[in-house]
């Protein structure tokens, strides 16, 4: 399999007048032709930050990308000018981004027309009827019914699930490499969500298309995702198959992430949560040590002493950030 | 009417809540929206009650309604054996004491002016419960029993985290030892590693006060996790009703079933081989809702009679209820 894009040691920090957030601090990770990959972690930890890194749409100032390379193509994405040409020509048409809230992301006072066009005049250099036709193509696609007469409609009119799906339309537009879907199923309901992630992997599957789903719910991604990372406070905790995170995690954040949230079938007679003591770290001063450290139910003297561990290898792709053996833990 | 035993503390009879929608210059009634259709439930002491659906399938208002923060168009709502649903706002005003209410959004919920200590004690000031040099103490009771350090009785909420502010959305519901707490999404706005704190919490809590419970939610797992018994609502109407476990050993109605196979396990063998039961197409608009069973446009067993009757919810045996002609 051929890496596609591959991200090394991105740090994106963020000057605030309370002091420096490293919002993304050392984050390495690959993505192979067509395939899907998950970023799990909560809020703050990083991960969009980091997707939005790879796209150069980091608000700056305040953020800027302070070291790493973003390979794509044979090219260092992060040489580019975040408003240059070349930037323009990648962006949306070979990395495309499915985001969060369909409702913000779409505008409110363009046509559905408007939004999918702009993207095939622009980056195919359709004339506006072949547009349309292909943006009628592309709604049906994505299970829009009677998309001909919806293409006049202004989002508004579009329930979330149906904005969500014109979103993955545009997305798709210009069959592109990579797609980042950035929580996209997260402010729908499950019925809409099992609906979109089923649609999202057709689609993935039937364009090649490698997919990047970045969230926090650790089951939207048991499904789908072949790799996933864990992100914690700006890093990479823990990498690997979707196998081995779930069945056999090895650092303790995705340990008590596990543990934390309820199996469907399972009452609290049968088993209590076990929940993730403390809160997410600060992440202005951070501390040289592991981030996780106040929270971890396994730490040592040796947590206290050292510095962040590096990633190390477990074999079979499996990497965790821990100086433990949780084996020898439990 | 007389309500039932001594041990039901909410006892709903056919509720309904039709909101009317106006329209033109006259505001002339052009419809209604049928939040809540003919519903019909009990709460018993102890006991906690998870309400699961859709946004927009009523089970907010269906709280607001035992709340009776509305006023129903039809139904009675019993609370305690007394009949609240055509109480004027000044008879209700005394029983509210003893219900207490957690809302979603911990941001928008308290009041940005006012200190923590203020907003957890407000209800003891309006309920006349506690003398002015008292006032400290009982709060800081209030704010160990939640789990929250008394000294930051004086901070306002911006300086809380929002674990720590659905702490203190949780010591305002119980400030006046409520025997109800309408829990309306009290998780959904939390990271995940926090939401079992507050799980936990809320868990711990009603050993320890025999508080009872509806816990309104979209989570299908985490309604299980924390319920007895679960209630699924479809477009203002109760489609089934279960013990937690009876639910998902044996779900009935094609609704639940749709609903359980979309819940996201976090487990990959598990999803792999799961048959997932995708529903066609989109829940629809309350305001004009398909005729018979609500249900039957995206039901793959629906025939003639859905589409004619209403199916009523029947008792299949152990409090097991269903509302499908077909199960």
């Amino acid at each position: 399999m051929a890496v596609l894009l591959h991200i090394e040691n991105l740090k994106t920090y963020f000057n605030t007048y309370r002091g420096l957030v490293k919002a993304v601090d050392g984050v390495s990770c690959y993505v192979g032709e067509k395939e899907i990959i998950g970023l799990v972690g909560e809020s703050g930890c990083g991960k969009s930050v980091s997707m939005l890194s790879v796209m150069q749409l980091i608000p700056t100032p305040p953020g800027h990308i302070a070291d790493g390379r973003v390979m794509f193509d044979g090219q260092d994405l992060l040489k580019y000018e975040a408003r240059g040409e070349e930037m323009s020509s990648i962006r949306g048409a070979k990395i495309a981004m499915i985001f969060q809230e369909p409702m913000t992301s779409l505008n409110p006072v363009l046509t559905i027309r408007r939004q999918l066009t702009e993207v095939l005049e622009l980056h195919l250099g359709m004339d506006s009827q072949s547009a349309r036709e292909r943006a009628i193509e592309l709604l049906t696609l994505v299970g829009i019914p009677d998309a001909e007469t919806r293409l006049g409609d202004y989002p508004h009119q579009f329930s979330g699930g149906m904005r969500q799906r014109v979103m993955i339309a545009m997305a798709l537009s210009c069959n592109p490499k990579i797609i980042i879907a950035d929580e996209p199923t997260t402010a729908l309901d499950v019925t809409t969500q099992a609906q979109l992630l089923e649609l999202m992997k057709e689609m993935v599957e039937r364009f090649n298309t490698s997919l990047i789903i970045v969230t926090h719910n650790l089951g939207v991604v048991a499904r789908y995702a072949e790799r996933i990372y864990v992100m914690y406070s700006g890093r990479i905790v823990e990498s690997g198959l979707s196998d081995d995170i779930f069945g056999n995690p090895q650092h303790p954040y995705t340990i008590g992430l596990l543990k934390c949230v309820p199996r469907l079938g399972e009452t609290r007679k049968k088993r209590k949560l076990v929940p993730i003591v403390g809160l997410p770290p600060n992440l202005i001063d951070m501390p040289q040590n592991c981030a996780f450290l106040p929270r971890c139910a396994y730490h040592s003297e040796k947590c206290k002493k050292e510095p962040w561990p590096a990633l190390r290898s477990l074999g079979n792709n499996h990497y965790t950030a821990c100086y433990l053996d949780i084996q020898e833990k439990q | 009417m007389k309500a039932a035993t001594n041990d039901v503390i909410v006892d709903l009879r056919n509720l309904k809540m039709y909101f009317p929608i106006y329209k033109g210059l006259l505001r002339r009634k052009i419809g209604e929206v049928k939040a809540v259709d003919d519903l019909s439930f009990t709460i018993k002491k102890n006991e906690t009650l998870g309400l699961v659906g859709e946004s927009g399938c009523g089970k907010t208002t269906t709280g607001r309604c035992i709340l009776r923060l509305y006023s129903p168009t039809s139904g009675n709502i019993f609370f305690h054996g007394k009949d609240i649903s055509g109480l004027q706002e000044r008879q209700i005003r005394p029983l509210r004491r003893h219900m207490g209410t957690i809302f979603q959004d911990p941001y928008g919920s308290l009041n940005p002016r006012q200190t923590a200590g203020k907003i957890a004690g407000m209800p003891l000031i309006i309920h006349k419960l506690v003398k002015k040099r008292e006032f400290n103490d009982k709060v800081a009771e209030l704010f160990r029993l939640v789990g929250l350090d008394p000294s930051m009785m004086d901070r306002v909420p911006h300086e809380f985290s929002g674990g720590q502010r659905q702490r203190l959305g949780i010591a305002r519901a119980l400030a006046c030892q409520p025997s109800l707490v309408v829990c309306d999404e009290p998780i959904s706005a939390l990271d995940v590693s926090i939401q079992a704190q507050i799980i936990n919490l809320l868990e711990e809590l009603q050993e320890k006060l025999g508080l009872t419970y509806l816990f309104i939610a979209h989570d299908l797992s985490m309604v299980q996790h924390i319920s007895d018994r679960v209630a699924v609502m479809y477009l203002g109407r109760i489609v089934e009703i279960a013990d937690s476990t009876e639910l998902y050993d044996n779900p009935l109605h094609p609704y639940t079933k749709a609903l359980l196979s979309a819940v996201p396990i976090p487990n990959p063998l598990v999803e792999r081989n799961r048959m997932r039961i995708v529903l066609k197409g989109e829940v629809p608009s309350p305001v004009n809702p398909p005729m018979g069973c609500h249900f039957h446009p995206r039901c793959d067993l629906a025939t003639v009679d859905c589409h004619e009757g209403t199916p009523p919810l029947r008792d299949v045996g152990s409090g097991h209820e269903v509302a499908c002609f077909k199960v």
